[in-house]
């Protein structure tokens, strides 16, 4: 194969080479199981404060508002679901979110439902945005817990975070946020924008899977999602995952100190195959582009379907998705698509390209000769196609 | 969810693609709003299946179950058309993954609608002879209608 671009950042991200350097000598020299007494184990666990601290340090927390978990799913479901029972008690049995939130959010908010919660999901427009003055006018006496993304994985869009945290705290309601897409490509600063909790994966920013973090404003008393030893001072059960946990604070450093620089290159040359790609007829650009993540461009091309895009462009060496990868394998379209207003049909033919600091000007090109070619091929043998020729002429 | 190397190898280089100028039967099946489309054009002449081509608008199994419903079909009879089975089409395939069945399903009743033409066409009823056609092959709610088109 000739080309190979990876341009599914926002599933995942490869490790770098100084992220995995700084893992090593826990794997195999430090191995010592933090909770022991004997000497190595206090090299890791001065590890596991060290990285704690960097982390807190990247989103202007302190140490102990940080706590390590497995990933952004497990972040979600203890913030949600055991963020929305802290004032149970007081009879507050309603939750404010998005309907194009990750499932991770979603799931976790439907078994609250279930167990009696009520659920208000805020408009995200066509934009992708929600507005704040709906957020306002959502929040109830019984208002429980506020849980809306800081950027979605899908079409990128930022949400107005600041302005969001700033309501919440005003009106004394639990904020959370999924912030697995923004930890790393957006400057956040938990303080100034009023979050009480914020998830965190590794992965999304060339740290190892199975590593992420929650940050828990000081004074929430969360009860726990993993009950055991006592790890995370008692808050979070499980050996910690010491490599991992190093990885990815030498990963949110790198990403935070060259994070301006980056953005700038990376929205350059989105924008760019933004221009490039919108020259095919009938083809929409989703979400706002101006509050955006650098790195993501999401498109749909009617008259076409985006698995098959998918695979043509993989036959063709590029790495890209449709939708997220969690729901590939289902049959519908992406739930975020819908939420911005797009009609099955058009939702069914979309195509997300995500970029990291490992793509370059050379991928772009790449992609802006490769996709008009299969975009045209797929279309030549599309009865939809042919509908939607004979429609507009 | 994985193809297997038959699927990708059809998907890739699809037999059969593209409209018939003289086709004698035209069945369309499927929906934009599910996410798939198929059509098929056969050009039938002595009762033998001479001719066939399709377009699909849909994922990478409906275009290669499409593409090997063809094959499967091409110089048949009509009758032997007609007994071809979406399980026919899943095994020609070396299989397909559980989520996209429903795609060899839309290739049969796509085989199906387009007999179905020709007879209408000769001016026979095509019910005794075809049977009922599922244009939409999702499942199904209470109320009959398709769980995922509404």
């Amino acid at each position: 194969m000739n080309h190979y671009v990876y341009a599914d950042n926002a599933a995942t991200t490869a490790v770098s080479k100084k992220v995995l350097d700084a893992m090593m000598p826990y794997l195999t020299e430090f191995y010592g199981n933090p909770s022991s007494l004997y000497s190595i184990s206090n090299v890791t666990k001065k590890a596991i404060e060290d990285a704690r601290n960097t982390i807190a340090k990247c989103i202007n927390a302190i140490s102990k508002e940080i706590y390590f978990v497995s990933g952004g799913s497990e972040a979600d479901n203890w913030a949600i679901k055991c963020g929305a029972m802290i004032s149970e008690n007081k009879g507050k049995k309603h939750i404010i979110t998005t309907a194009f939130e990750h499932h991770a959010v979603l799931h976790s908010v439907e078994s609250l439902r279930k167990q009696g919660f009520e659920v208000t999901y805020l408009d995200v427009h066509e934009n992708g945005l929600v507005r704040v003055e709906e957020l306002e006018k959502a929040i109830r006496e019984d208002t429980a817990l506020v849980s809306i993304m800081y950027a979605n994985n899908e079409i990128g869009t930022i949400q107005p975070i600041e302005k969001i945290g700033a309501i919440c705290r005003k009106h004394k309601v639990l904020f959370h946020t999924d912030a697995v897409q923004a930890v790393g490509n957006v400057p956040i600063d938990v303080v100034k924008q009023n979050i009480d909790m914020l998830s965190m994966s590794g992965h999304k920013f060339h740290a190892p899977k199975g590593i992420g973090a929650l940050y828990i404003r000081k004074g929430i008393n969360l009860k726990n999602l993993i009950d055991g030893g006592a790890q995370e001072r008692n808050k979070r059960a499980g050996t910690e995952n010491v490599a991992s946990i190093v990885g990815m604070a030498a990963a949110l450093q790198e990403a935070c100190n060259n994070m301006e620089e980056r953005n700038k290159r990376l929205t350059a040359m989105r924008n760019r195959l933004a221009e490039g790609l919108s020259k095919i007829e009938h083809s929409r650009i989703n979400g706002d582009m101006t509050n955006r993540l650098a790195g993501n461009l999401n498109m749909c091309f009617e008259g076409i379907e985006g698995e098959s895009l998918l695979l043509s462009l993989d036959l063709k060496g590029i790495a890209s998705s449709s939708g997220s990868a969690c729901t590939s394998g289902s049959l519908d379209p992406s739930h975020v698509l819908l939420a911005i207003g797009l009609p099955h049909e058009i939702a069914h033919g979309s195509l997300r390209l995500t970029f990291s600091d490992d793509n370059t000007e050379e991928d772009i090109d790449y992609i802006l000769e490769v996709v008009p070619q299969i975009v045209t091929r797929l279309r030549s043998m599309s009865p939809l196609w042919d509908k939607i020729i004979k429609e507009n002429n | 969810m994985a193809y297997s190397e038959k699927v990708m190898e059809h998907f890739a280089n699809p037999r059969n693609v593209g409209e018939l100028e003289d086709a004698n039967g035209i069945g369309e099946v499927g929906n934009s709003k599910c996410g798939d489309i198929m059509k098929m054009y056969i050009k039938i002449e002595n009762g033998i299946i001479e001719k066939v081509s399709f377009k699909t608008f849909g994922c990478g199994a409906a275009i290669a179950t499409s593409s090997m419903a063809t094959e499967l079909i091409k110089g048949k009879s009509i009758s032997e058309a007609l007994k071809l089975t979406n399980k026919a089409v899943m095994e020609a395939l070396d299989g397909l993954p559980p989520v996209k069945v429903h795609c060899s399903v839309l290739a049969e009743q796509a085989i199906k609608a387009a007999i179905s033409d020709y007879y209408t066409r000769q001016g026979i009823d095509p019910k005794a002879i075809v049977g009922e056609i599922n244009e939409c092959c999702h499942d199904h709610n209470a109320d009959g209608s398709c769980s995922v088109c509404g």
